[in-house]
């Protein structure tokens, strides 16, 4: 029974990694590092490191997505200088 | 470098790092297998201890000086981050605009936002005896704060984000570290040895200094990425460039 989830876990784990891996749009990949980071928690939980599972759940799942799509954010607005994210509402 | 080149060179690397891999692979015990010769040793120092979360055990008894290592890490990271991202000469501060927020979105960040502040405070202060620690409630400490910029806005997040007492905090705690290692130096046993009161163990006040340095990890870290994420913030929000005179 543990193997099986195990094995699910693993499986869950290299299919989205290599999708994180083989996605060229950074927003995109925050959203997909989003669930790596998730399905990761559950393989570190059924391998009982509910430790690490937290720090992945943190990190993982929370800071370098957010990270990835506030640094977009500032380098697009560079390319584009002209539509002003500030609309004066 | 050619594309040739670089594919030939990143295929030889991998397979010199594959080969290592499984020959050290080979040597170590079998998976899920009854013996655990590590994790034996490991939990009979930390039982010896008191220290109930016996990864604690390691990380801030056993390894103590390791973690001191990356908690410096972690705290030089942030401090360089921070100054690679100060304000340069032609770049100002303007004042961000309030976005609209669904207020689905506003309900559940309200809801979540105590919640999980709770946990973080949960998880540092059960370091010593339950999964998690300094660093896991640390991260959940600093990501609950945000919830107020997911919920409301980043006016509200930086109402309720003390970013200067933040700064002083996380240096503070990662000297802290360093500073409570010099007890065991004091009473001779050696620096960052386990020298405090042991406590009763599965008790919130077991453990001795590993309860002490989980929380000062606890501290560094929450306020440690709390001021990154204030300095990224503050680039995609808020930062923009000098407005050349024409």
């Amino acid at each position: 029974m543990t193997d099986t989830l195990i094995v699910i876990a693993l499986l869950l784990t290299a299919v989205t990694a290599t999708t994180a891996a083989l996605t060229r749009d950074p927003v995109r990949q925050a959203a997909v590092l989003v669930l790596l980071g998730l399905c990761l928690a559950v393989l570190f939980t059924v391998l009982q490191a509910p430790d690490v599972a937290l720090s992945q759940l943190g990190v993982g799942s929370a800071i370098t997505p957010l990270l990835i799509l506030l640094t977009v954010r500032r380098v697009r607005r560079e390319e584009h200088p002209d539509d002003r994210p500030d609309r004066s509402a | 470098m050619s594309r040739t080149a670089r594919l030939r060179l990143f295929l030889t690397a991998a397979a010199v790092l594959a080969a290592g891999l499984i020959a050290a692979a080979g040597e170590l015990p079998g998976f899920g297998g009854p013996q655990h010769p590590y994790g034996e040793r490991a939990v009979a120092a930390g039982l010896a201890q008191r220290t109930a979360n016996i990864v604690s055990s390691v990380n801030f008894d056993q390894r103590a000086f390791d973690t001191l290592g990356e908690e410096s890490i972690l705290f030089a990271s942030v401090l360089g981050a921070g100054m690679l991202l100060r304000l340069a000469r032609d770049e100002r501060k303007r004042r961000p605009a309030a976005e609209p927020v669904l207020p689905t979105t506003r309900l559940f960040g309200a809801t979540l936002l105590p919640i999980t502040l709770l946990t973080g405070g949960y998880l540092v202060a059960h370091g010593q005896l339950s999964p998690g620690g300094g660093f896991q409630g640390g991260v959940v400490l600093a990501t609950a704060l945000h919830l107020a910029y997911v919920a409301a806005d980043y006016l509200v997040l930086k109402r309720i984000r003390p970013l200067a007492v933040l700064d002083v905090a996380d240096a503070l705690a990662a000297g802290a570290f360093a500073a409570l290692g010099l007890i065991g130096l004091a009473s001779g046993a050696g620096y960052l040895a386990n020298t405090l009161p042991l406590g009763t163990f599965n008790q919130l006040s077991s453990s001795g200094l590993v309860a002490v340095v989980n929380a000062t990890v606890g501290v560094e870290v929450g306020s440690g990425v709390v001021v990154l994420l204030a300095h990224f913030l503050d680039q995609a929000v808020e930062v923009v460039p000098r407005r050349r005179s024409r």
